[in-house]
């Protein structure tokens, strides 16, 4: 991994007065911390900016506080191919979570955003296909919050399952979007 | 139906015909595995793609937060199933990096060695495999012979042919067996040979070169973009490879060239691998070479079991922390990592977030072939239906790490 580079939170200062907040340098990433409205901006920035040069999504990862709030996050990484850094987006979300999505920035966002969605309900909004990845149309609840069993809920496909209806989020249509 | 793709019809008199939806697998021998692809035809040319998985969804990162590190190894094993010890190497690196230790480098050297083993056992499989999709079955079962001395190997080191689970947090599980370097250096000898041997069964099949030369173009641009990685993306002229540039364990020690390849169709993509098999043979050449004596494990008997056995028969706190390590696993301190490396693949991640406690509270798997998928949206001049297959096959994914 390489090392710390300390023109990073600087640009992003600069360009961002305030906002984001700078979580430190760790394990070979250097961590951010930005509002969900600010995402879709910060991550054309470091995209295009000529000095970062972060042109590479590794990946996109939702997590579930549960029971703590914020209680979502959207977490981002990036690689910078020509720098070889590595930088970490946390955006904290609240319930139900939403967050602008950033299809338009890297095309790849596409499949990571559709599991965040899947596993966690996380809404990105904008996102030109944001239907189930891994479970099956029609499945009801996001498998991966911490609030859902490990085993699922008890049905007759599932007699191990837990007791008790699956929630209901009736602010969140769990149906694919059409 | 969304549109995913839109790909251009070639010039040419076109009679009118009607737009058909195939369903392409999920068990189309053709497909790799349980994929199965939606495809809008225009008679025989290709108009939208799209994918639909997760038939071998297991649930992999819900079922790590309720397992402790080191009963998560086994679960790494079956990401891709095929290179079973670089997933052992991605997982142990992070959580190390989250406890702040390194392994003895004996066992570094052990599981660099496992792991380009594993790479040779990937991409012989693909190298049989993208002939016999387009016909040549030849291909396929001479690289399985070879294949089959590499799980040979694999097994004489750790026990089981597939599913190694041979690290550990700290080290590997035991030292290499005696009788295993002549092994292996036959092998070392035996292979550069072999690999000759496939280039010719191939490299001059002409319907081998028409059906994969100039097809399935994908660019450099585009392969960023979609986030492509590992061969796939080098494939494409980006030059690239987390071995060289984020050096882990041992491999700034060892000399080794990054293949890249300009045309970026299916053929580089084949032929890129190819070449990256003679490299790793070098890169385990060197490794027997270099390989220090030592302790194969990292002696903290809060986190790895003394080799020492008598340490545990005559010392009483010894014998509590076997148990309590046998029992409860070892604590993690609380912070967050994300680690990548160049698995067969591509860029292999593990993002853990840790709690403090025995289990991680979060282990997101930043799986290669999941993403290298979607290469299959960047293809430029991929208009058959035949052409499909080629493409498919050449971005080389694993289903059980696309599905996780």
């Amino acid at each position: 991994m390489s090392g710390e580079a300390p023109l990073i939170p600087a640009t992003i200062a600069e360009r961002f007065s305030g906002g984001i907040d700078d979580l430190g340098f760790a394990h070979g990433v250097h961590a951010f911390a930005a509002p969900s409205g600010m995402i879709v901006d910060l991550c054309r920035f470091l995209k295009e900016n000529t000095t970062l040069r972060f042109d590479f999504l590794s990946d996109i990862c939702g997590v579930d506080h549960y029971p703590d709030t914020p209680r979502y996050e959207a977490v981002y990484h990036l690689y910078s191919l020509a720098n070889k850094w590595r930088i970490r987006i946390k955006c904290g979300l609240g319930d139900p979570p939403r967050v602008p999505s950033v299809t338009g920035v890297w095309r790849t966002a596409n499949w990571h955003e559709r599991e965040a969605w899947d596993m966690y309900g996380i809404r990105f909004e904008g996102h030109p296909d944001l239907r189930r990845i891994y479970m099956w149309e029609g499945f009801e609840g996001f498998p991966q919050r911490k609030d859902f069993p490990l085993r699922g809920y008890k049905d007759t496909l599932n007699p191990f399952g837990a007791e008790g209806p699956p929630p209901t989020q009736p602010d969140l249509a769990t149906k694919d979007i059409p | 139906m969304t549109e995913v793709t839109e790909l251009s019809r070639p010039t040419g008199e076109a009679l009118d015909t009607k737009e058909v939806l195939l369903n392409l697998g999920p068990q189309h021998p053709s497909t790799h595995g349980v994929l199965r692809l939606v495809l809008e035809l225009d008679g025989e040319y290709v108009a939208r793609v799209d994918p639909h998985i997760g038939y071998l969804h297991r649930g992999t990162e819900k079922l790590a937060e309720s397992f402790t590190y080191t009963q998560i190894f086994p679960l790494t094993d079956r990401l891709d199933y095929l290179c079973p010890p670089s997933n052992n190497l991605a997982f142990a690196l992070a959580v190390e990096k989250l406890l702040g230790i390194e392994a003895p480098i004996r066992a570094q050297y052990i599981r660099v060695l496992m792991a380009e083993l594993a790479r040779i056992s990937g991409h012989l499989l693909i190298t049989g495999a993208l002939p016999m999709d387009l016909g040549a079955m030849t291909a396929l079962v001479y690289a399985m012979r070879e294949r089959e001395m590499i799980m040979d190997l694999l097994e004489m080191i750790s026990g089981a042919r597939m599913h190694t689970s041979f690290c550990r947090v700290g080290g590997v599980r035991e030292d290499l067996p005696d009788g295993f370097f002549p092994k292996i250096r036959e092998f070392c000898d035996i292979f550069p040979n072999r690999i000759r041997d496939y280039e010719r069964l191939v490299e001059n099949n002409r319907v081998f070169l028409k059906r994969t030369q100039g097809i399935g173009v994908i660019s450099a641009e585009d392969g960023i973009d979609l986030g492509l990685s590992g061969p796939n993306l080098r494939a494409s002229g980006v030059d690239w490879d987390i071995r060289r540039d984020e050096p882990y364990e041992i491999y700034d020690r060892l000399a080794f060239n990054v293949i890249t390849r300009d045309e970026g169709d299916c053929y580089a993509r084949w032929r890129c691998r190819v070449e990256e098999m003679r490299e790793s043979v070098r890169i385990i050449e060197q490794c027997l070479d270099q390989m220090p004596e030592g302790p194969f494990q990292i002696d903290m008997p809060t986190i790895a079991f003394p080799v020492d056995k008598d340490r545990v028969h005559c010392s009483m706190e010894a014998l509590i922390q076997h148990f309590d390590l046998s029992a409860y696993g070892f604590k993690v301190p609380k912070g967050e990592v994300y680690s990548a490396i160049e698995a067969p693949k591509g860029e292999l991640g593990f993002y853990i977030i840790s709690d403090g406690s025995q289990k991680p509270f979060r282990m997101k798997v930043r799986a290669p072939s999941f993403v290298n998928l979607q290469g299959l949206f960047g293809v430029s001049n991929a208009r058959y239906l035949a052409d499909m297959i080629a493409v498919l096959g050449s971005l080389d994914p694993v289903m059980a790490e696309v599905d996780k």
